[in-house]
């Protein structure tokens, strides 16, 4: 097993990443969601859609942050300086979305400016992790095992259109769990939302797809050379059958498809990027072997990892099924 | 303008951990203290109690919610400011913080759960098992951060292999030579914080007159705590003093403002220590005091900060002036925990209002003094990051200080609203007191996640203006 550390906490990390990106991507969709709607009873709604978990779905960023320490200091130390203000202003928007999402149902008065806050923050921190995606697809300039770039490095065109993605992908996220959770009109809008989202989303993933091989030769490779391309074609043809999946279970009314879709969807996203990537943590300099902490750091802290890892899993589960069937206009967890 | 971008680094994170600190010091002591309420409770079957462990529990989730927020940014901002640390620490550090993070983690999403949204669903026993896991589990929290904490100051256990540390002996490098002195010190410190909370609110009830029943329970448990904490903190500060004299001598010379260790050290009791002339001030001292502390002989000698060149030492002023508030502040809970007592043995604790007064005005004691020590510990440090291994200088990442000036000045103003917010909350909930929605349990189908439940208290404080 000691062999294999390295490849156990990638994918350990890589587990909790998707497992963040999901959970807390639905979420924040629904604050993404928040401006596009006129009746604050519809928000109440929305937002009692997501109040039971939200916060237990943000838990898992700091595995990701603690994780990568943890297990490849080197990666961490490098890709933090790399994207400092992305990364700094994506937690800062955070946590103003979450206490703004609390706050508003508080609020009297101020409801107005909370109702912004939790948009704006929600946003802005979907923005920035897609900014950070992009940047970790391309890759940031290293020099003997540090970074070596500029503060603004990140600021590219591509990250531009990788943001705009994740917005749009946690938007669909959001619309679809809305379906799957509301009923009445908020339902109906999520609805025509989520076709529409599906659609932008599949341009965004067409883009990336026509991007990033254009952009770096070893993606190209990776992706167009023979005998790769038997073995990777069935990803975007999966691909777009989920896709096709989804967009018919919106059209027929089906409740619980579409929500899978966007998984799905999101799933495969996620896993093209990781076969552009691989072997590398930070490509195209360091891999996961190179930037890998101690074996013994490792193993001292993948014990606790095993055994408490599915504790809170099953918690999750639980508090799913503890909240399972939809929220009604006018009735709420508050 | 030129910044200088060790100092902003070092400004920007020692802001968001001394925010970050002061809502575990507190919740740490908190759920000692509601588990206590509840085993009394489930002794006793007195309800006052009852609502007081559910009023406390409801302060106590929107402060960990606080926590776990600002505890978030600390895991990344260790990376975005310090990256040559993460790297050069990654191998021994990395499973320390690793543990603390699950040990929290773990809590949020298992035994807090139940605590927070239990009171329907389970038995009275399995809410106070809850607690008490609860208790346990932020204990076990600090446990593992301050012996991350500790090595950095005395590390041991590890090898240097090109001036990366790898760790050699986990024992020795959890179990350093300052762990057990700075983790003692630090738990008492955080149940003598609670202590004075809980202190300062049930004197402000018993002086308005109102919840009587339960602030006379919450006098009596926290004088009684005080008058036995608050002494014993000053012995284990004592021989924690001891350690650090054994082990980062010059600390304990800034701390002393002792300069030349040809002489014996004075206990200076006021002095403006002036770096540049070396020497002290306008200095009020009691001759071969600090000698006789450290050295059981008041002639005995001790490294004084000119035993080693400037840029060897810590900055003096914030060690020295950091260490007397703290040790004021101790002093200070000594006076009121055994005053306290005092007027309890004498069956006056509940009618002497000037007691009442003065410890309705000691909620914020605790949390300077916290935050103190941590100057006192943590700029006595310097110029290390890890002593003997790294210099903070060394430790930053390769960004420039606009940067961290920018981002700086976004941290404080976006902590500047959330935590008024939530500060302003707790003080609604405690004024309304233990009575009305705050001790409700949460509505049929509410996960009282900590902020919510807070939300739902905070909600009714407010409605009743």
């Amino acid at each position: 097993m000691e062999t294999y550390l390295p490849e156990i906490w990638a994918a350990l990390i890589g587990i909790a990443v998707a497992l963040y990106v999901i959970l807390d991507g639905f979420d924040l969709g629904v604050g993404i969601l928040f401006p596009f709607t006129h009746s604050d009873a519809e928000r109440d709604q929305m937002a009692n859609s997501i109040a039971p978990f939200w916060d237990g779905n943000e838990t898992w960023l700091v595995l990701g942050g603690a994780g990568l320490l943890v297990a490849f200091p080197l990666a961490y130390a490098v890709i933090m300086p790399a994207f400092y203000i992305p990364v700094i202003v994506m937690l800062l928007a955070l946590v103003f979305r979450g206490v703004a999402f609390e706050f508003r149902s508080v609020a009297r008065t101020s409801k107005v400016y909370w109702n912004v806050a939790f948009a704006a923050g929600s946003t802005l921190a979907g923005f920035c992790q897609g900014v950070i995606l992009a940047g970790m697809v391309i890759g940031p300039k290293v020099e003997n095992g540090a970074f070596a770039g500029g503060p603004f490095d990140w600021a590219t065109p591509f990250a531009a259109l990788c943001g705009l993605g994740v917005v749009a992908g946690y938007a669909l996220l959001g619309a679809t769990w809305l379906v799957m959770k509301t009923e009445g009109t908020v339902a109906d809008r999520a609805r025509r939302q989520g076709k529409l989202l599906l659609l932008v989303v599949l341009a965004f993933m067409a883009a990336v797809s026509l991007w990033t091989p254009l952009a770096v030769p070893r993606i190209a490779e990776r992706w167009f050379s023979l005998p790769n391309f038997y073995y990777l074609w069935p990803i975007p043809a999966v691909t777009a059958l989920v896709a096709f999946l989804g967009w018919r279970a919106l059209e027929r009314g089906g409740e619980i498809t579409p929500f899978f879709a966007s998984i799905g969807l999101f799933l495969l996203g996620y896993l093209g990027l990781a076969i552009s990537s691989y072997p590398y943590l930070v490509p195209p300099s360091l891999t996961v072997r190179q930037t890998a902490a101690a074996p013994s750091s490792q193993m001292f802290m993948l014990i606790g990892t095993l055994f408490l890892l599915p504790v809170v899993l099953g918690y999750i589960v639980f508090v799913y099924w503890l909240f399972r069937g939809k929220v009604r206009e006018g009735e709420g967890y508050h | 303008m030129d910044f200088d971008p060790v100092l902003l680094a070092r400004l920007q994170f020692a802001f968001t951990i001394a925010f970050h600190i002061i809502f575990p010091s507190f919740t740490i002591g908190l759920s000692a203290f509601i588990a206590t309420l509840l085993i009394r409770w489930m002794m006793t079957g007195r309800e006052h109690l009852h609502r007081l462990a559910r009023f406390w529990t409801k302060i106590f989730a929107v402060s960990f919610a606080m926590g776990v927020v600002s505890g978030i940014v600390l895991s990344y901002q260790i990376g975005t400011n310090w990256s040559r640390f993460s790297v050069v620490t990654g191998n021994v550090l990395g499973p320390l913080l690793g543990y603390e993070v699950l040990a929290a983690f773990f809590l949020e999403a298992s035994f807090l759960g139940v605590l927070l949204f239990g009171w329907k669903r389970v038995p009275p026993w399995l809410i106070t098992m809850a607690a008490i896991f609860v208790a346990i589990g932020t204990a076990i929290s600090a446990f593992w951060i301050l012996a991350a904490n500790s090595w950095m100051q005395t590390p041991a256990g590890h090898e240097l292999r090109d001036g990366i540390a790898y760790p050699v002996d986990w024992l020795a490098i959890i179990f350093n030579p300052s762990f057990p002195y700075r983790f003692l010190h630090m738990m008492t410190a955080v149940y003598l914080t609670t202590s004075l909370v809980v202190l300062a609110v049930g004197a402000r009830y018993l002086l308005a007159g109102r919840h009587l029943e339960e602030g006379r329970t919450m006098m009596r448990m926290a004088v009684g705590m005080l008058a036995l904490l608050a002494p014993l903190q000053l012995f284990i500060g004592d021989q924690h003093g001891l350690n650090t004299l054994k082990h980062q001598p010059i600390k304990i010379a800034a701390m002393e403002a002792h300069w030349d260790g040809s002489k014996p050290g004075a206990l200076v009791l006021f002095a403006w220590p002036d770096e540049k002339a070396e020497v002290n001030r306008f200095e009020l001292s009691i001759p071969g005091g600090a000698s006789l502390i450290l050295k059981h002989d008041a002639n005995a000698l001790f490294d004084g900060l000119k035993s080693v060149p400037p840029v060897e030492r810590p900055p003096v002023v914030p060690v020295f002036f950091a260490f007397r508030i703290m040790v004021g502040i101790g002093l200070v809970m000594i006076a009121l925990g055994l005053l306290g007592a005092l007027l309890w043995w004498r069956g006056r604790l509940f009618d002497a209002r000037w007691y009442l007064w003065s410890a309705s005005q000691s909620w914020w004691l605790g949390f300077v003094a916290v935050i103190s020590g941590w100057v006192v510990t943590e700029s006595g440090r310097q110029p290390w990051i890890v002593h003997g291994i790294l210099k903070t200088a060394d430790a930053i990442s390769p960004v420039p200080a606009a940067t961290i000036a920018g981002t700086l000045a976004l941290f404080v103003v976006v902590y500047g609203i959330v935590f008024a917010m939530g500060i302003y909350y707790i003080n609604r909930l405690i004024n309304a007191g233990p009575q009305g929605r705050a001790i409700e349990p949460p509505e049929k189908g509410t996960l009282g996640r900590p902020l919510s439940s807070a939300t739902d208290a905070a909600r009714e404080a407010l409605a009743k203006g």
